[in-house]
């Protein structure tokens, strides 16, 4: 059933955030407002306020988070690797969207950036959320390729033509960045498998080389896995990486209809 | 599921509501708006039913029927059931489209969606005077 209020536990104390004032003296201040949820003390999450001085600061959202945690408040907590948008780690709900924070720029947002962990998922610790059952999805479309012929002699070889089909999907980074943008996988998340998986899906339905298109797409003619997909497109509209899963979908879904005729 | 009485039971659900945590889009907006008047439309289906039964009923059933769908309430609903039905149409088209995987990138959804409501608007606005200045 849709739900459209957080749980007791998971609403924000407004009164609890803390406030981290701009050294004295700074020139170009921008305010962030960043989600906090500490497991060791189980108090209701809370929003912190930290005032930088970006002359003295990198230029991305996930820059002003190191400055944060390295120079004011070492227990900020959250997933970084690459910084250049290639691992997916960064994924955070930025000024009411999902992005990766390494490549959303400060000055994107207007005045406060108000930073929270990507939607509707169960939070570890602030901006740190669980992926293990977005991960057990990705895993249940047993996302690499198989075959039932012999296995040649040499590579499986591949024409530009089919090759091309592959872009646009290949990119894929799997941040979630879409999925948790996504209301029916809000709500429906448990059985409903979401943009990037579907993506992903479809990445190995498409491919020429994979020889289980037909099991693979029989794995998805189920009402909950595929078909909460209403194309709502906020999947799309949300990608950092500019891909569009809600057309993946889209292609899936036919495919289902052209095989039964 | 972890049901141990480690911490990991009490974690908290991201805030996800859109307003006042995730940004309402067009895309998102037009698609409740979808739904909103796909359930508008059933509810004034048993409306339609309604005055069916008062027509088929005689003249005087009707007139008592018709007093309340002449005044200022009855005309604000049917106004609201005349743009339900045009909006639920023109986005449903929108929607075949998209159903043969056409007009799926982001710019063109948003082509299509900014269309569905100034269309589906002057649609209503024209099947109104067609109505009163007839």
């Amino acid at each position: 059933m849709a739900q459209f209020t957080l749980p007791k536990n998971s609403t924000i104390n407004k009164s609890a955030g803390r406030k981290f004032p701009a050294p004295a003296g700074a020139k170009k201040v921008q305010t962030f407002k960043v989600y906090r949820w500490d497991p060791d003390t189980g108090e209701n999450p809370r929003m912190d306020q930290y005032d930088l001085d970006m002359s003295a600061c990198g230029p991305m959202v996930l820059d002003a988070l190191i400055k944060i945690k390295n120079e004011i408040d070492p227990t900020l907590t959250f997933r970084r690797s690459c910084r250049e948008g290639i691992c997916g780690s960064c994924a955070m709900n930025i000024d009411g969207t999902n992005t990766l924070a390494c490549i959303k720029g400060c000055d994107e947002v207007n005045g406060e950036v108000a930073i929270y962990p990507l939607p509707h998922m169960p939070v570890v610790k602030d901006l740190v959320p669980d992926m293990t059952h977005f991960y057990a999805q990705l895993a249940s479309i047993e996302p690499w390729l198989k075959t039932d012929s012999p296995a040649p002699t040499r590579e499986r070889l591949q024409s530009e033509e089919d090759r091309a089909k592959l872009d646009g999907l290949y990119e894929c980074i799997l941040c979630a960045c879409c999925s948790t943008s996504c209301p029916s996988y809000w709500w429906n998340g448990d059985r409903y498998l979401g943009p990037a998986v579907l993506l992903q899906a479809y990445r190995y339905i498409i491919d020429s080389r994979d020889e289980a298109t037909g099991e693979r797409l029989d794995q998805l003619e189920d009402p909950f896995k595929l078909y909460r997909c209403h194309t709502i497109m906020n999947c799309t509209k949300t990608c950092p990486k500019g891909l569009n899963p809600a057309k993946a979908i889209a292609e899936t879904k036919k495919m289902l209809v052209e095989r039964r005729t | 599921m972890n049901t141990s009485k480690s911490p990991a039971t009490n974690r908290p659900l991201s805030p996800f509501m859109i307003g006042p945590y995730y940004r309402p889009q067009l895309t998102s907006m037009l698609s409740i708006t979808h739904r909103a008047t796909g359930v508008g439309l059933s509810a004034g289906m048993l409306f339609l039913a309604c005055w069916l039964v008062a027509i088929a009923s005689g003249p005087e059933a009707y007139a008592k029927f018709a007093v309340h769908v002449t005044a200022w309430y009855g005309q604000l609903i049917l106004l609201g059931f005349s743009w339900s039905l045009l909006y639920h149409l023109c986005n449903g088209i929108r929607h075949l489209f998209w159903d043969i995987g056409k007009g799926l990138d982001i710019s063109t959804a948003y082509k299509s969606g900014y269309a569905v409501v100034v269309v589906s608007g002057l649609l209503t606005v024209a099947a109104w005077a067609l109505a009163y200045l007839r």
